[in-house]
């Protein structure tokens, strides 16, 4: 188990800002074993960037990297993401 | 709600400190007044955001710990000693006081009464404050849906809600405390680590579960439930991560 571990809820406010809407109930799809979470349910780690994995197979579902004034967002991971219209 | 309301950046409140509230010796309620506030749900966060005189800005998380009433809205905040803004907000704010607040955010580890039980509610330390934002929306709505609290903290004087939970335990709560490292004589509750066994006492079946507090307290609590068979997808977790704190 790694300590700093965190829930999908604490980048809440983070995927607000780079999707403009609530996403932590938003339902994701895991490219790399298809596993289906809510994105409130995902792993978090925060460093430089934040990055959320997959709670079944820590694969990466996406990495956000922010600046002042810029931020880069990878969703490589996420084979799907379906959210409320 | 407006969709324009929904959608869009957060912007950043100002939000005014009406009165701070002493919980426990290292943990406070401090209660805003937020003008134009949306309104939340249980269970949701707030970032709260300090900016120094030379303008350096420090952000931190907190959870809602009041229940959803027009523009107040209090945080209950736990003091790290080597934390960046939890000592700014326990030892220095005063009513009158301004900081910044943008959300709520979080639409995930949320509980209203129309969603029914049973509910289960496992907190340890200030992971109790947005389970309480729940017990606290649960009466307000004169809500008899059944819920257990159950909630460790190190010792009786560490139980932060202690009284006001001891007046919410009734309508269809049951709140279960456990003290970890030290009990007042006499005690007759739990005095350990919730475990597997704990929870097979206390936990009702097929209960819609919210667990919040440390990493560690989290994971041990959701595995012990999986293996007592309750479903994954009805157990939400809220981690603090190392520091048993918002980190800071």
């Amino acid at each position: 188990m790694d300590e700093l571990m965190l829930d999908g809820n604490a980048a809440a406010a983070l995927l607000r800002d780079v999707f403009g809407a609530e996403m932590t109930t938003a339902i994701g799809t895991c490219d790399g074993c298809g596993s289906v979470d809510a994105v409130g349910a995902v792993h978090v780690f925060r460093g430089a960037g934040t990055v959320l994995r997959c709670a079944h197979c820590d694969a990466m579902l996406m990495t956000i990297v922010t600046s002042e004034t810029r931020m880069w967002v990878d969703l490589r991971g996420l084979r799907t993401l379906e959210l409320d219209a | 709600m407006a969709r324009a309301a929904v959608l869009g950046r957060l912007n950043w409140r100002a939000a005014d400190v009406v009165g701070v509230v002493p919980e426990t010796a290292r943990v406070k309620t401090i209660q805003f007044d937020v003008p134009d506030w949306p309104g939340h749900l249980p269970g949701q966060h707030v970032d709260v955001r300090l900016t120094a005189e030379d303008g350096y800005q420090a952000q931190r998380s907190y959870s809602i710990a009041s229940a959803p009433d027009g523009t107040r809205v209090e945080l209950t905040v736990e003091r790290l000693d080597d934390g960046e803004v939890s000592p700014y907000l326990t030892d220095e704010l005063r009513t009158g006081d301004q900081i910044e607040l943008r959300g709520p955010v979080g639409g995930y580890f949320v509980w209203e009464p129309e969603r029914g039980g049973p509910l289960l509610l496992v907190a340890g330390g200030s992971g109790v404050v947005p389970l309480m934002a729940m017990l606290r929306r649960r009466a307000a709505a004169g809500s008899d849906v059944p819920a257990v609290l159950l909630f460790s903290s190190r010792a009786w004087d560490d139980v932060i809600y202690r009284d006001e939970l001891e007046r919410l335990n009734a309508n269809g709560l049951l709140v279960v405390h456990t003290l970890t490292r030290a009990q007042p004589d006499g005690w007759t509750g739990y005095a350990r680590r919730v475990d597997r066994e704990m929870l097979a006492e206390v936990a009702p079946e097929d209960a819609q579960v919210f667990v919040c507090g440390p990493t560690p307290f989290v994971e041990a609590v959701a595995s012990a439930l999986v293996e007592l068979g309750h479903e994954p997808a009805r157990i939400k977790t809220e981690r603090f991560g190392a520091t048993g704190g918002r980190d800071g």
